[in-house]
């Protein structure tokens, strides 16, 4: 995992996002968030909380949106929690980023199955590209993070730029999809191998044949 | 109750027992780092391992265990001593191999239970981690590359404290425990984090690389810093007291102390009076001990002559003084420095008849006038306690911080007549009601009223008595019992012009009302009291005297003596007996166990350690009346001579009070 650490607590930093409120569409949200955990107990929705102020900080941003020390501090004074609370729940999980991201979030999965399946080389794009794990890109287009198993394992390797996930990804595969965002477009999310719709078995099947045209107890072959 | 076995032996537990307790109670010892028996559980440190059965197949962290019928327990076998080897093994991966450099060495948890279950060497090449230091305030030093992550800090600020500031951050081998942003830790206790970490990662700032704990002389004492009486353990080497650290007693202090009490011990060995001074034209020059009494005997105060005791004496010399006065003919004595004159002809109605463990039990509570955390910060966490189980608790005066649900019902002191209806009705449906008076109310002579609350909502019934007084100074229930106290309170005193002022240590009178009288100080400290004394005569400070004090639910305990007071600086009592040759009387005592015989024939209750009991209420009368404008601590880690001499005290006061700014000291 690379290392996290929080964005200094700058007398800048206050002025961008000291005066950060949910807008109307992320308070409704928030509310309803609240509503599902009995009375006295909305310190529950803590994790939907940050989730719709780092969206709307991505709204704002232009990015995926991340956490500044003082939209932790808003989330704590509207759940009515210690802050030192939020910001332990926001450190801990991954999806809540810390810093600044760029447009685009590349997180690559580098977990084992990924990893057989040539994550390295998804990697090796990457830094050509001139990224670097845990920056961002002069630019501010491409921030890179390496992350752990995102349960893609079937269509491995994968990588999620912001919340879409690109599978079955080779270097040109992948190389096509960045060069589609880069030019502004939407590429298409989900697998990117031409001959698979999600993640039924590529070509003729090696296992379960006999599952095909009804179910198969296999049990007592074992 | 639940049967179980431990080791082959069977034993009936307590329902609701944890299996480590009941090892502990069929006397095994179950090594531990997160679990305390005053935090929450946490069961993350692994190292209580034991294998029970029926169950899997696998050790189990006991402490998180609750004890079942029938359970047979082993905590010696083969398979515990592996999981704990290896639990072991794993904690140490990542904590250095820095135990000489490191203050919480010898009375390491860490360091004591690796040598029962440590490998004795490691098998770990990687590289290990290191995590930055974190700032925690000026009397917490932190080391975070030890830090075990027990979360016992968290938990202990969380839960008991109250304030929520301490946290583990990030997640895994990356976990840290810090503040907030690293601001300074910002409560009356924060220091206990440092008694409860059980590995080096938070150590005494102020304390940093003084002594090793086996080289320190270990006395039994009693916390003057506030009138609550916490039980202390000094820890001396040579003249000087290094640190103080609590002791543990549930009926008064559980196992805290406040930072104050703490850590004002270096104001011990500053400011301090060594010789005696004399005022020749106006200024104080020192001289000798000869020359002071001559000075003394020269006043020939005859009857005239009064005494005024400090917040800090014993109860020792405030009877040799006593008795001094008394063989003069005068029994002109006071004990309350700025001006009280509460009633205290019955002293059941200025005690805490509660107790300071009975209070955790009241489900109502009105707090009159008291800043309970700056004024007795160690009760705090008990009155934490009624909050968090449901009791509810108001309180009349100015706002201020607390680390409970509370509500305040205004600086008005005509409430306790007419209670807003909310408070009316949790005191009416209460089962054991309770008031605490202040300082801040008796110095608005709410006592009466409070007094008349007591018998409106009937806080005396079986078993429960609910009336209960706060005071501030550790010599204030010694001093009451003693007699230190005229009607009128310290205007009596000057109203009777005395010629001799006998000043114990009274730091906190105003004296340029006794522009008339010579002022005979016996203390410890160059505070405001000798500033304005004539004749100085250096004594012992609580640490330099075996002692006798009341705390303020009349509970009497006696301290020991650690070190020697410096320079020619003596005891308070053979000054006075000195004194009363000077002055050509007897006192009746030439030691120091013949003054304590007669002080226990003139108090019994002072003779005997325990609770003093001071019998029933007396009534009350209603109409309480007056706006409480403040607190009477204005700045909580100065309140008495030996803090403001305390470099540390004056330090924190500056940062955690009025926010000046320290740098760091590069390392």
């Amino acid at each position: 995992m690379a290392d996290r650490h929080l964005e200094p607590d700058t007398p800048e930093l206050r002025v961008r996002w000291g005066g950060f409120a949910f807008s109307k569409a992320w308070d409704a949200k928030a509310k309803t968030a609240i509503a599902k955990y009995p009375d006295g107990r909305q310190r529950s929705a803590v994790m939907a909380l940050l989730d719709f102020a780092q969206r709307q900080v991505g709204e704002e941003t232009g990015t995926q949106g991340w956490l500044p020390i003082p939209v932790m501090e808003y989330v704590a004074r509207y759940l009515d929690m210690p802050v030192i609370r939020v910001v332990e729940v926001a450190t801990f999980y991954f999806m809540y980023n810390l810093v600044p991201v760029g447009k685009f979030h590349v997180q690559v999965c580098g977990t084992t199955p990924c990893m057989l399946r040539g994550s390295d080389d998804i990697m090796a794009v990457c830094a050509k590209r001139g990224m670097h794990k845990g920056h961002t890109t002069d630019d501010g287009m491409w921030t890179l993070t390496e992350v752990e198993c995102m349960g893609n394992c079937a269509s491995a390797p994968m990588v999620q730029i912001n919340d879409g996930n690109y599978e079955d990804l080779t270097v040109e595969r992948f190389d096509a999809v960045l060069d589609a965002l880069a030019a502004g477009k939407t590429p298409k999310e989900g697998t990117q191998d031409p001959e698979r719709h999600t993640v039924e078995p590529v070509g003729a099947l090696s296992s379960l044949q006999q599952m095909v045209k009804a179910n198969h107890d296999y049990r007592g072959e074992w | 109750m639940p049967k179980v076995t431990v080791d082959g032996i069977e034993l009936e537990v307590p329902a609701g027992a944890t299996v480590l307790q009941a090892c502990e109670l069929a006397g095994k010892e179950i090594p531990r780092f997160c679990y305390h028996e005053r935090l929450s559980i946490a069961g993350n440190c692994r190292m209580c391992l034991v294998e029970v059965a029926p169950g899997p197949p696998k050790p189990q962290a006991s402490c998180a265990l609750p004890a079942t019928e029938g359970q047979v327990i082993k905590t010696d076998s083969q398979m515990v001593k592996a999981a704990r080897e290896g639990v072991m093994e794993f904690l140490l991966i990542n904590h250095p191999l820095d135990c000489p450099i490191c203050d919480q060495g010898g009375e390491c948890d860490l360091q004591d239970q690796s040598v029962a279950y440590g490998r004795g060497r490691s098998r770990f090449h990687e590289e290990k981690r290191a995590v930055t230091e974190k700032y925690m305030g000026p009397l917490i030093k932190t080391t975070m590359t030890r830090c075990i992550q027990c979360t016992r800090c968290v938990r202990f600020s969380e839960e008991v404290a109250g304030v929520d500031e301490i946290g583990a951050l990030y997640r895994g081998e990356n976990m840290q425990i810090t503040t907030y942003l690293e601001k300074a830790a910002k409560h009356e206790l924060s220091a206990n984090v440092i008694d409860l970490c059980p590995v080096g990662a938070l150590t005494s700032g102020p304390y940093a690389f003084e002594a090793r704990p086996w080289e320190l002389k270990k006395t039994l004492s009693i916390d003057v810093s506030d009138a609550l009486g916490s039980n202390i353990r000094l820890d001396s080497r040579g003249r000087e007291v290094l640190r103080i650290l609590p002791r543990i007693n549930d009926d008064v202090n559980e196992e805290w102390l406040s930072d104050k009490g703490r850590y004002m011990v270096d104001g011990l060995t500053r400011r301090r009076l060594d010789k005696p001074w004399l005022r020749r034209d106006g200024k104080l020059v020192a001289t000798s001990w000869d020359e002071a009494f001559a000075a003394i005997a020269a006043i020939k105060p005859g009857k005239s002559v009064a005494v005024v005791a400090g917040d800090m004496v014993d109860c020792e010399t405030m009877f040799a003084a006593k008795a001094l006065a008394g063989a003069l003919g005068s029994s002109l004595l006071e004990g309350r420095q700025t001006g009280m004159d509460y009633d205290c002809s019955n002293l059941a109605a200025v005690n805490f008849n509660s107790g300071l463990a009975g209070i955790e039990d009241a489900d109502a509570l009105l707090i009159v006038g008291s800043h309970v955390r700056w004024e007795a910060a160690v009760l705090n966490p008990r009155l934490r306690k009624i909050a968090k189980r449901g009791g509810k608790v108001f309180i009349v005066g100015p706002e201020w911080e607390t680390t409970f649900p509370a509500t305040f019902l205004g600086n008005d002191l005509a409430v306790l007549g007419k209670l807003p209806k909310a408070a009316a009705d949790a005191f009416a449906k209460a089962e054991r009601p309770a008031i605490i008076m202040g300082g801040a109310a008796l110095g608005k002579g709410a006592l009466a009223a409070g007094l008349a609350f007591a018998g409106q909502f009937k806080l005396v019934r079986e078993g429960w008595n609910g009336f209960n007084v706060l005071h501030m100074a550790a010599a204030r229930m010694g001093g009451l019992m003693l007699g230190y106290a005229q009607r009128g309170g310290i205007a009596d005193v000057v109203q009777a012009k005395p010629k001799m002022l006998i000043s114990l240590g009274a730091d906190e009178v105003d004296y340029t009302k006794f522009a008339g009288s010579m002022i005979v100080y016996i203390g410890h400290h160059g505070d405001k009291g000798a500033h304005a004394a004539d004749v100085v005569l250096p004594a012992a400070a609580f640490s330099e005297k075996s002692g006798t004090y009341v705390n303020t639910e009349g509970r009497v305990q006696f301290a020991d003596k650690a070190v020697f007071a410096p320079g020619d600086a003596r005891e308070d009592w053979t000054i006075l007996r000195a004194m009363a040759d000077a002055l050509g009387i007897s006192v009746g005592f030439d030691s120091f166990d013949q003054l304590r015989t007669a002080m226990a024939s003139d108090v019994p209750a002072l003779g005997r350690e325990g609770v003093a009991g001071y019998g029933a209420l007396p009534n009350g009368k209603a109409g309480g009346k007056g706006m409480i404008e403040g607190y009477p601590i204005k700045d909580f880690y100065l309140t008495n001579a030996i803090a403001r001499a305390s470099e540390t005290m004056q330090r924190c006061s500056a940062e955690l009070l009025n926010g000046e700014v320290f740098a760091e000291a590069a390392e």
